[in-house]
């Protein structure tokens, strides 16, 4: 133990809280959303007959960033709850990126490039879809 | 059916398993996809893609909780992603090639092995980390801690740890899981890290793990909102209140009972695969 594991330590606390805000507040906002496209969504399709035993797959609009981002400013509640998906997804990609900053800051140059390479396979997903 | 009732009904079923689940500290995804494919009738690609992405919720959940205690390894949790990443990205071009029986064979197989696990009896490691060994170069020793005080601890067989997680990355973009046995199993048998921080280190990387096949089943049309939000609200709701609930439940006779659910999901679940019922 002769490299500073208290400074480094102190300095991890700091970014565990912060870590631990976002991750909050990313689960909070989502879930607001969800609830409300929900809300929009049953009172307009609640008795349409419910089908999901068959595979059809989402239309384009729901399935891309771009056309959930498009479709909830018009105010369809099916994009909304989509948005809301997206914002949870979104929770633990923006939890890698503040670790970008959090080792960049201890000067942690190995930990910069380990949470950048997730960084870079997980934004890769959501943009591009694999 | 009307869409109303069955998200009802959806809504009850998911918040059922978020309760159980963090009571019992094994989860609720891996009921989840049961529940909804042979419970609801779901096709198994929905159900996937809506249990990845409670998956996020809950682990994102409880994370928040457990990083600001200081139990999470964030070095060896941010380590370790790179193996889960790549392998939920390589799970979601499998799963193109695999049938729903398969899935459902797998997710029983699977299932099995978790109940397995969840009777199995704890051993309490300290480890210390070998000089010059990879754990010593990627500084993942750290401190937890226990009864009021700091306890250091080191990590041993980072190669075998980052493989196990690379099949933990496969497993949960596969069958839309945490794969928070695996992962716990990585790094508690494998690396011999105390069991609080591989336990709550590996819920802190369910949601990276999750989230990397998740935005590629949303491009694929696997993630269907009407079928997400119950499931979502429903688990988180019940995750929530489960963790209020547990320090006035008895945890063992839950977490027996629930292992036993487990069997009875899994064998139902080979067997549907068997027959190709699903």
């Amino acid at each position: 133990m002769s490299e500073s594991p208290t400074t480094h330590a102190h300095e991890d606390f700091a970014l565990e809280q912060r870590l631990g805000t976002l991750l909050r507040g990313g689960v909070i906002l989502s879930a607001a959303v969800t609830l409300i496209g929900g809300v929009l969504y049953l009172a307009a399709h609640g008795m349409a007959p419910a089908s999901y035993h068959i595979f059809a797959g989402e239309p384009a609009g729901l399935r891309t960033v771009g056309g959930v981002f498009a479709g909830a400013a018009r105010g369809d509640a099916a994009s909304i709850i989509q948005l809301g998906v997206l914002l949870l997804i979104a929770t633990p990609v923006a939890r890698v990126f503040i670790s970008v900053i959090g080792f960049a800051r201890e000067r942690d140059w190995m930990y910069v490039a380990c949470s950048l390479i997730v960084f870079g396979l997980l934004c890769f997903s959501l943009i591009h879809g694999g | 059916m009307h869409v109303l009732t069955f998200t009802l009904l959806t809504l009850v079923g998911a918040l059922v398993a978020g309760l159980v689940g963090a009571l019992t500290g094994l989860g609720g995804g891996v009921v989840l996809v049961p529940l909804l494919t042979l419970g609801l009738g779901v096709d198994i690609r929905y159900a996937i893609g809506a249990s990845l992405v409670c998956v996020i919720a809950t682990s994102s959940g409880a994370a928040a909780a457990f990083v600001r205690e200081g139990y999470t390894n964030i070095r060896v949790g941010m380590f370790l992603e790179i193996a889960t990443t790549v392998g939920a990205l390589i799970g979601t071009v499998v799963a193109v090639y695999v049938s729903s029986s398969t899935l459902a064979v797998i997710f029983g197989i699977v299932l099995l092995f978790s109940a397995a696990q969840s009777m199995r009896h704890r051993v309490e490691h300290i480890a210390v980390t070998a000089p010059g060994s990879l754990g010593a170069r990627l500084r993942l020793a750290s401190t937890y801690p226990h009864n009021g005080e700091l306890i250091s601890y080191g990590v041993e067989h980072v190669p075998a740890g980052f493989a196990m997680m690379f099949v933990a990355g496969i497993l949960s973009a596969l069958l839309g899981i945490g794969s928070g046995v695996v992962k716990v199993l990585a790094m508690d048998r494998a690396m011999h890290l105390p069991y609080k921080v591989s336990t709550t280190t590996s819920n802190f990387m369910i949601g990276v793990t999750a989230a990397a096949s998740a935005g590629v089943y949303l491009h694929r049309g696997y993630i269907d909102p009407a079928l997400v939000m119950p499931v979502v609200l429903g688990v988180l709701a019940g995750a929530t209140i489960g963790a209020r609930m547990l320090a006035r439940v008895q945890v063992k006779p839950l977490r027996m009972f629930f292992t036993v659910i487990m069997v009875i999901l899994a064998c139902e679940m080979l067997f549907q695969g068997l027959t190709k019922r699903i």
